[in-house]
């Protein structure tokens, strides 16, 4: 009559309304901040183009092989990352607990970020920016004193946004307005996730095309910059000679690592949701190439805009110089240019040296400032909100940017929202009956009560924290078992024959080679020296206080202990998860073995359940 | 007399451009015609006269030291706070007359207080804020209360559909659900056909 036996095989499970929608959503995914904040700073100091050849040996070796697989997984068993590690095997239910709990605890800092992002968007609708001019001190004799000695964007950073403390022990305050903008982002997110892939769905057309518009739109602005080209040319010239340093090759293959927001289950979670006939090969490799095309198009608007910024640093400098030198001598206006600056300061050096000596002018070189390289949020609320300051119509380019911040943001929220949210449902932590709606409710709320203590006066040393250790080191070890436990417990021969039934090919020998052998060896050897790395010197972290002597340089400070024992707490606690589980499953098949009597009701249902 | 000298440095080029004027014995008129119109507003007594004023060591830069002197007290110079305070009570007519700024007419000594940044009631953030807000909570209940009227619809379609099924189910051969009679202990008659036959597919 009905339709029935069809039904109980589709299992109403949640579906992508086409397939341009699961490509935009795996791409916005692995799209995030670090393409334009970390790939330009990587690509600056290891060498500028040079660096692109450990980073396309690090995407053809490990980066492909690892999102095929897991798109594969999540593509053929049809479930989130909990419920397909434990079909593959109940010892290997670990992996997926560990991805889960990665998930959660990258979801809790990432959205501050965006809460910061948001903070700076909204302040990009007055005139002039408010981190383009120094407050006035008390009594209006001149500006306010931490702003004079550093400059005006540092303080609205560091004194205005976060109020930050000078050590990570003292939490100071809730700072109210990014309780405001973290309760707002949250909401934003629960109004995307509210019903999972359906809306995420929907969304993600906005969220991930946009930053790409922006992106081009940034770039036409920012070769039309002064001392763009010169930028661009100095950044991207290669230098060989850096290859030879081993710290570069491992900077390569973590970036594309964290880059393609691997071993995270979110992109588990999207697979799941596809029909299973459904070229993943096809998919893995464009999505790849895609993140890696989109940072290397992402650099050239941030080296421009980087390439301007040097240049009128050094005309700032020039300038400064020439001012005191003309003020010094008497000497009429606009008698020295930049261009016979060089020529005036060997005269006058000649004739009168102790005059020149006592005026401590400062060298202006070039490449000196473009040297300077920053990354992460400096370079987007320090560098890049200087840069817009001096270009016309800021308020603009500043709300274009902060947008485009934000999109990319979320659609990466978008995948560890989904990480979290997809095993929840299918362990059916509420009841069938009760709204996805409610789910991601409690999941928004409670992760937004988690991350006020991010709103604290020591919130953004708690970021750079779970950052450091939550979302660095079990990703390496969640992935290394992952390929181990496909390429050896689930066994290659099945998993081909899985995947040759889902694209219909046969899998070439690349991928066998990679999985097997290439990939797992990589990754431990990424591993190993990650935490060597780690361990050569006590984690330290810069400080901003204003009563260093050395200020505005940021103090170097130690970790105290009980904040070191946080740190490995966040980086064991997932990969615990991986043997906990195994030796939980061993144990309950050793009671099992020894009461045959006891046939727990859950061997009935496993065959059932979908 | 040092103490009671100012240098003052003027930057025209830098403040007007193409449309700067040049330095001559004029404009030294106009300054020391202003200073002693400050000086006369100052303190309010009206012997200062542009002769009291002195200019010397004019540079190209263009800067040069002025003195006010006191023609009633034999040749004196006026105290150089009175000098300061006269100059930065009329800074701004000043500035004024030589089409310059604080930064392009330059008293060295004298500071200028700055003013203070203009501050709207309510930080325009705090606005910007409420829009976003406002869209955030409407975008939600619009999605939430739309979930519920199609599950309420759900809800509705599948009590409907049992029902339908209900009656199809329930059909009657002579008074008697078909359920209750036993097939296999009656005696099939090939004749009237298969048994399936018997009901329409639907």
């Amino acid at each position: 009559l009905s339709a029935a036996p069809e039904v109980s095989k589709e299992d109403g499970r949640p579906k992508w309304d086409n397939k341009f929608q699961y490509i935009l959503s795996c791409i916005g995914f692995a799209v995030g901040l670090g393409n334009v904040w970390r790939f330009p700073y990587l690509c600056q100091i290891h060498g500028g183009g040079a660096f692109l050849i450990p980073y396309f040996i690090a995407l053809v070796f490990e980066g492909i092989p690892l999102l095929h697989l897991e798109l594969a997984l999540g593509q053929y068993l049809r479930k989130g990352s909990v419920g397909a590690w434990n079909t593959i095997s109940p010892y290997l239910g670990g992996i997926g607990v560990a991805m889960w709990m990665v998930s959660a605890l990258v979801s809790f800092y990432y959205n501050t970020v965006l809460t910061w992002v948001m903070w700076y968007f909204l302040n990009s609708f007055q005139e002039p920016l408010p981190w383009s001019v120094c407050p006035l001190n008390e009594n209006r004799t001149g500006f306010n004193e931490e702003c004079y000695e550093s400059t005006a964007v540092n303080y609205f950073w560091y004194r205005k946004t976060l109020n930050i403390t000078p050590d990570i022990a003292e939490t100071g305050t809730l700072q109210w307005w990014l309780v405001l903008c973290l309760a707002s982002c949250w909401a934003f997110v629960y109004l995307c996730t509210i019903r999972g892939i359906e809306t995420t769905g929907k969304a993600i057309y906005v969220t991930a095309i946009f930053p790409y518009l922006v992106l081009t739109i940034f770039l036409i602005q920012g070769l039309t910059l002064p001392g763009a080209t010169e930028g661009l040319i100095y950044l991207f010239t290669p230098n060989l000679n850096t290859l030879k340093n081993p710290r570069v090759w491992l900077d390569a293959a973590t970036q594309i690592f964290f880059s393609l927001s691997l071993a995270f289950g979110g992109l588990i979670a999207f697979a799941s949701y596809n029909p299973t006939k459904n070229d993943c090969e096809k998919d893995a490799v464009t999505v790849a190439i895609v993140n890696s095309m989109t940072s290397l198009y992402a650099s050239i608007p941030v080296f421009s805009v980087l390439g301007f910024k040097a240049t009128t640093a050094y005309w700032d400098c020039l300038d400064r110089n020439i001012i005191n030198i003309i003020n010094e001598f008497d000497l009429p206006e606009e008698s020295i240019m930049r261009q016979n600056y060089t020529s005036w300061i060997s005269v006058l050096n000649s004739s009168y040296p102790e005059k020149i000596a006592g005026l401590k002018l400062k060298s202006c070189d070039l490449h000196e400032f473009l040297d300077q390289s920053v990354s992460g949020t400096g370079l987007a609320f320090i560098v890049f909100t200087q840069a817009i300051i001096l270009m016309p119509g800021s308020q603009a380019w500043a709300i274009l940017f902060f947008i485009m911040l934000f999109s990319l943001g979320l659609s990466s929220m978008f995948g560890n929202i989904e990480g979290v949210f997809t095993p929840l449902l299918e362990l059916q932590i509420i009841r069938r009956s009760a709204p996805k709606e409610l789910l991601s409710g409690i999941i928004c709320l409670i992760s937004f009560l988690i991350a006020l203590c991010f709103t604290l006066g020591s919130g953004s040393y708690w970021i750079d924290v779970f950052d450091r250790y939550a979302g660095s080191v079990p990703l390496l070890v969640i992935a290394f078992f992952e390929v181990i436990g496909v390429a050896y417990v689930y066994k290659i021969k099945r998993f081909s024959k899985d995947v040759e039934w889902m694209t219909g090919r046969k899998l070439s020998l690349y991928w066998q080679v990679t999985w097997r052998f290439i990939s797992p060896l990589l990754l431990l050897i990424v591993f190993m020296a990650f935490v060597t790395l780690q361990m050569q010197k006590p984690p330290s972290y810069t400080a901003w206080n204003p009563k260093y002597e050395g200020f505005p340089m940021k103090e170097e400070k130690v970790y105290p202990p009980w904040v070191q024992a946080i740190c490995v707490l966040l980086a064991a606690f997932p990969c615990v998860c991986v043997p906990l589980v195994a030796l939980f499953h061993l144990v309950k098949q050793k009671c099992r073995s020894k009461g045959p009597s006891f046939v727990p009701p859950e061997v009935f249902c496993q065959g059932t359940n979908s | 007399d040092a103490q009671n000298a100012f240098k003052v440095r003027i930057s025209i080029k830098t403040a007007l451009g193409d449309n700067a004027y040049a330095w001559d014995a004029n404009e030294e008129y106009l300054f020391k015609a202003m200073v002693a119109f400050a000086m006369r507003r100052y303190s309010s007594k009206s012997t200062t006269q542009i002769s009291n004023v002195l200019l010397c060591n004019v540079t190209d830069r263009v800067s040069f030291w002025f003195v006010v002197t006191d023609s009633s007290k034999n040749v004196t110079t006026v105290p150089g706070s009175e000098v300061e305070a006269a100059i930065r009570m009329n800074r701004n007519r000043i500035n004024n007359a030589f089409l310059l700024s604080d930064k392009t007419l330059q008293f060295l000594k004298i500071t200028s207080t700055l003013s203070p940044p203009v501050e709207p009631s309510t930080p325009v953030w705090l606005i910007v804020f409420g829009v976003v807000l406002c869209l955030i909570v409407v975008g939600i209940l619009f999605l939430v209360v739309s979930g519920i009227q199609k599950h309420k619809k759900k809800n509705k379609e599948s009590t409907e559909r049992e029902n339908l099924e209900e009656k199809v189910e329930v059909t009657l051969e002579n008074g008697i659900p078909c359920e209750a009679l036993d097939l296999k202990a009656g005696h099939i008659n090939g004749v009237f056909g298969a048994d399936d036959e018997r009901f329409t597919s639907l």
